[in-house]
């Protein structure tokens, strides 16, 4: 699943994008939220804990979910 | 008030309050407010990437140190998701609890028990305290205490429907056999259906919609609150007897009329 730029292809909350190779988690969820603090993440329905995030590599076709809390009864 | 002990929680309030369908947070926690909760409910979703940055997040309007945050499953079909939401939450740092619901199908809205009982064995395994969602059925409550639940959480009525204590003996029979704390959970519409429920002794109510969207959401708050305390007063005082007739509260002796 090579990408057109020589990247990975992974789902990232349902959606196809495309992440650098070597790229870890930790660094993606820098692209996309603006306080780690804030989500959890999930990495092919596995928790991906907090403490290793800079160091869990993201692998091509990996489907990841990052979520927070929102309202709800 | 005497204080609820729920796994090694203890609140002063019986009253506990969901945080969805408010105009927006600033009503929400204008609403915990006047409710006198001091444990609210949140539900975990994807973050909207395209608009994270400039969106606020709810726990910057809970303020962590008056409200225990009790995450819920809300919106999850099976066993493995409703295990997968709570253990995401744990990784948000709200600790061991989780408001497990399993829901059945979409138009009821109402609990798949065989799979809640399930998933709270095994949560409670991993070591979560399950405060776990149920129909008004003794046996499931019964069946899901002996699994591990810390609490039972039997619905008043559907959730979201406002339709009040709909099966009260269930309720009433679902207290007297239970070891664990009893709160009803969903179905709660106004103020007399907190008293309701509170009067057939359960230990608590957690209700959302029935201030979301009340028509002054902070007024019904609370008003939930009053009718909270005086539905467990009042079924701490015991109630009178009923009588098929009427009996004259004043003296029969003594009348100088007719």
């Amino acid at each position: 699943m090579r990408g057109g730029s020589g990247g990975l292809r992974v789902r990232l909350n349902g959606e196809e994008i495309e992440v650098e190779r070597g790229s870890t988690i930790g660094q993606l969820l820098d692209r996309v939220v603006s306080d780690r603090s804030r989500v959890a993440v999930e990495r092919n329905r596995e928790i991906v804990p907090r403490a290793t995030y800079d160091t869990t590599p993201v692998a091509a076709g990996d489907a990841i979910e990052v979520v927070s809390l929102v309202g709800g009864g | 008030m005497e204080s609820l002990r729920i796994g090694n929680r203890v609140f002063r309030s019986r009253l506990f309050v969901g945080s969805g369908k408010y105009r927006d947070y600033e009503q929400m926690v204008e609403c915990f407010d006047a409710s006198g909760t001091e444990c609210v409910t949140v539900a975990l979703r994807r973050v909207d990437l395209k608009h994270e940055r400039e969106r606020r997040n709810l726990l910057d309007y809970v303020d962590r140190e008056r409200f225990t945050i009790l995450p819920n499953t809300a919106g999850c079909y099976t066993t493995e998701d409703a295990m997968r939401t709570a253990r995401l939450a744990r990784e948000l740092g709200l600790g061991e609890l989780v408001k497990l619901e399993v829901i059945a199908d979409e138009e009821t809205l109402l609990p798949n028990t065989a799979a809640t009982i399930e998933a709270t064995r095994v949560l409670a395994r991993e070591g979560f305290s399950v405060w776990a969602y149920t129909n008004d059925d003794p046996v499931a409550a019964r069946a899901l205490e002996e699994s591990g639940a810390t609490a039972v959480m039997p619905l008043g009525a559907p959730i979201g429907s406002g339709l009040g204590i709909l099966n009260p003996r269930n309720i009433a029979t679902i207290v007297g056999r239970a070891k664990v704390p009893i709160i009803v959970d969903a179905g709660v519409g106004t103020a007399s259906d907190v008293t309701c429920a509170m009067e057939l002794g359960v230990d608590g109510v957690l209700l959302n919609t029935g201030i979301a969207k009340a028509g002054d959401p902070v007024a019904m708050a609370r008003a939930m609150r009053h009718a909270c305390e005086a539905g467990r007063l009042a079924f701490l005082a015991g109630r009178m007897p009923k009588r098929e007739m009427a009996a004259p509260s004043s003296p029969k002796e003594g009348r100088f009329t007719g």
